[in-house]
């Protein structure tokens, strides 16, 4: 329905909207794609801001946290313990709910999806506006959490009963009831848009647009929507009865009253763990994507790629208990755990492996996308080899709960969501915004967050091993700590450089947004279909005529090509002809 | 890397961009497999989107009821001692009422397919009073089980009846609007005339949340 009315609106042609049309209330998916691109990268720097305040007291406990004495008078800018609760806590959920997953899944999702499929809008243009309000009330509810009485959610981004859902043992009220009510709310929110997602995929590509031909970067997006809409649910009903014990006095996580805490441990990672692979999944698209234009060959293993994914997303719902190998678990159902962990090495494997098969021999452009595609593959495997460590019960024992699984989840979520993040803002960047970015800015940027980001969460690793529980407020008070102090302070300087290497990209942002070089319609020489609208496409994208789709989507160093590629949109040579596969 | 070009002799090299031949019927296919073209979907947007809707809310009362069971089956005694007893029979009989919902809405679709607009009507506002009916009933039964002491806070029985039967009274309550805002359209004349979308939509939301309630009703009241 939707989309025939789309089609009739193409010949209508241009009429003008209001401003508040445009860009505030606007159903334009390039439009929303852009608000949530911007949701995400402001909300970075919240917490960003916070993950330096506790590198702060990890490394100089219990001095004032330079600038902080301004918010925190009563301290003189000491963090106590319960702010340094609340600070680590917030640092987590805003990063994931609030920074990847609006980057990723929000603004990629939504700005690539309708172009690279051939389509003029999403399925609902309406109900993806929604979607992206819906989630700006849940980011101002988590927000106002910090101006309550008694502070922000202080029990971990887990929120592990019944710790949390006792007010009086955190002390903390309201903040933690907004937590719920604004997860609650994000929940609803990302209901809509993967609705959204999926049934756009599936219903309106664009003629000749088969499944096997959509680019990966659509197929992790697929993926992810599915994941998202059948995961979120179930962390949705969780920080409903959360709130409910909280606020109502009910007793689903509260033992006085006949209930079960580690219940919500069960319901927590039953969604926290395909939540890890809808933080990852889309910036493994986007490596798929640009590896291939940047090496100028073909995906190594296309099919393999796809089917990866989809054997991940599947591996991702018979995992969970690995979170939960100490909490208390039959041991027979901890091995059973074990293994399926294990087994998702291997799908992981083949996309490693097909990313190296891409390079391997590819006339390969260093640009800076390229730049933090290839540090997203090579972060992403540390952080999935560290993963293996933890997947094994008799090696988690010692090491779970440690600075070991901080620097697994950093490797994996930083090196591997944001730097693909990254390399997806700079890719797309252009066809976003119609300027091209600052490639000496660019390199100004990767490098030393490349370095500092290594800096910082490399040595985890070493502090994990050595015993430093994660979560503690002052490392000082353990006396086996204290000799491995001085790595608290080289990663808190690491940390202090990750935030100062951020300003090159600030920059270069705003700077190419209003004064860079206008971008041509296929600066990167790129096959897919988003390259053949303007830079940045018009209101429902292409002209009166949608592109037709002849071929898969990494035609590069293409033989029959009189250029070294061939667009999605080129007929075949000969019909009779040689085949291809 | 460089290969020859092998080109069957007397074919053109095509020029990008000068000129593009029309779509071929089969979708522009250059393999030998030749798939349809996804240009008629299976499904239309709507009931598409409604089926992940629905596998979503699927998801949504799975963890609530699966929560449920397990502190259902971990408990020493069910339901606990010196706790009152749930009305089984009258809600027996709401169930009954629910389910015939479900009659009535399928019979205002056949009157769709007719386009028969006043029968359309008339039984959009019968499932409307069905459903009404229920949520009513089952307010009643709350308000005497709330004052025979069963409250949200009075254990994990009263947590988790109240949670389980509340949530599902919650979309009960919003299918309701939903049929509510489908009947003045519908009284309005439209979705006789073939767009009947959101009609579609409300009555396979309608569909879900009665069939939900049996599932409910045995959980909570019977086992």
């Amino acid at each position: 329905m939707s989309a025939t009315s789309a089609t009739a609106h193409a010949h209508v042609e241009h009429h003008e909207l209001g401003f508040l049309r445009t860009y505030v209330f606007s159903t334009d998916h390039k439009m929303i794609g852009r608000q949530f691109l911007f949701l995400g990268l402001l909300m970075m720097i919240l917490g960003g801001a916070l993950a330096l305040v506790v590198r702060w007291q990890l490394a100089w406990p219990e001095t004032p946290v330079p600038g902080l004495g301004l918010i925190l008078r009563e301290t003189g800018g000491i963090l106590e313990p319960s702010t340094y609760n609340m600070a680590f806590t917030m640092h987590a959920t805003i990063m994931i709910f609030f920074v990847v997953m609006p980057i990723l899944a929000g603004g990629f999702g939504n700005f690539l999806i309708p172009l690279m499929i051939g389509a003029r809008d999403m399925a609902f243009p309406f109900l993806n506006m929604l979607s992206f309000w819906v989630a700006v009330v849940a980011g101002i509810l988590m927000l106002a959490g910090f101006f309550v009485e008694g502070g922000h959610a202080a029990a971990g981004w887990t929120s592990y009963a019944p710790l949390a859902a006792v007010p009086e043992y955190t002390g903390v009220n309201w903040g933690q009831n907004l937590w719920c009510i604004s997860l609650f709310i994000l929940g609803v929110s990302s209901m809509m848009g993967s609705i959204n997602y999926i049934t756009t995929i599936i219903n309106m590509r664009a003629p000749g647009m088969k499944l096997f031909r959509m680019p990966l970067v659509i197929w992790s997006l697929f993926i992810t929507a599915v994941l998202l809409l059948l995961a979120l649910p179930v962390l949705t009903s969780g920080v409903a009865m959360l709130l409910f014990d909280r606020w109502l006095g009910t007793s689903w996580f509260r033992p006085s009253g006949g209930g079960e805490p580690l219940l919500w441990q069960h319901l927590f990672w039953y969604f926290g763990h395909p939540e890890v692979y809808i933080l990852i999944l889309p910036a493994m698209g986007i490596g798929s994507e640009i590896l291939p234009v940047f090496a100028r060959k073909p995906i190594f293993g296309y099919h393999a790629m796809a089917f990866s994914m989809i054997a991940i997303a599947f591996l991702s719902w018979i995992v969970y208990g690995h979170h939960m190998f100490v909490s208390g678990m039959n041991p027979a159902l901890g091995m059973a755990f074990t293994v399926t962990t294990m087994i998702i090495a291997v799908p992981s494997a083949i996309k490693t492996f097909n990313w190296l098969g891409t390079l391997w021999g590819g006339r390969i452009r260093l640009t800076v996308p390229m730049l933090n595609a290839l540090a997203f593959v090579s972060m992403f495997v540390i952080g999935g080899l560290s993963g293996i460590f933890m997947a094994s019960t008799p090696v988690d024992i010692y090491i779970q709960d440690t600075y070991y699984i901080v620097a697994h989840i950093h490797y994996v979520v930083f090196g591997g969501s944001i730097f693909g993040a990254f390399a997806g803002i700079y890719y797309w960047f252009p066809k976003m915004f119609g300027r091209m970015t600052s490639p000496v800015l660019g390199q100004l940027h990767f490098w030393p967050t490349f370095f500092f980001f290594n800096l910082t969460f490399f040595p985890m690793h070493i502090l994990g091993v050595g015993g430093h529980m994660r979560r503690i407020y002052n490392p000082m008070q353990y006396e086996f700590l204290q000799p491995l102090q001085w790595w608290n302070v080289l990663i808190t300087i690491g940390a202090i450089g990750l935030g100062i290497a951020q300003i090159p990209f600030v920059i270069n942002f705003f700077w190419s947004l209003f004064a860079g070089r206008k971008a041509p319609v296929n600066p990167w020489n790129a096959t897919t279909l988003e390259w053949t609208a303007p830079s940045p496409p018009p209101h429902l994208n292409w002209g009166p005529t949608l592109p037709t789709v002849y071929r898969g989507p990494y035609e590069y160093s293409a033989p029959e090509s009189t250029d070294d590629f061939l667009p999605q949109t080129t007929p075949p040579v000969a019909r009779a002809g040689a085949r291809r596969h | 890397m460089t290969t020859a070009l092998v080109e069957p002799p007397g074919v053109p090299r095509p020029v990008r961009g000068l000129h593009i031949p029309p779509p071929p019927r089969d979708g522009g296919d250059d393999d030998e497999d030749r798939g349809p073209a996804p240009q008629r979907p299976i499904l239309d947007n709507v009931r598409l989107a409604m089926i992940f809707l629905i596998s979503g809310e699927i998801m949504f009362f799975g963890g609530l009821i699966s929560a449920f069971l397990v502190l259902r089956v971990s408990a020493a005694a069910w339901p606990p001692p010196l706790q009152p007893r749930l009305p089984i029979a009258v809600t027996g009989l709401n169930t009954l009422v629910l389910l015939a919902s479900s009659g009535t809405m399928l019979a205002a679709g056949r009157a769709l397919r007719r386009g028969d607009r006043a029968a359309l009507v008339r039984r959009l506002l019968a499932t409307a009073a069905l459903g009404a009916v229920f949520l009513l009933v089952q307010g009643y039964e709350w308000t005497r089980l709330v004052s025979f002491g069963l409250t949200l806070s009075s254990g994990v029985y009263g947590a988790t009846f109240y949670t389980l039967i509340g949530a599902h009274a919650a979309h009960v309550v919003g299918a309701l609007v939903w049929l509510a805002a489908v009947l003045a359209l519908a009284a309005r004349g439209r979705f006789v005339d073939g767009a009947a979308g959101p009609l579609r939509a409300c009555a396979m939301y309608w569909h879900f949340v009665v069939a939900l309630w049996p599932i409910l009703y045995v959980a909570v009241y019977l086992a």
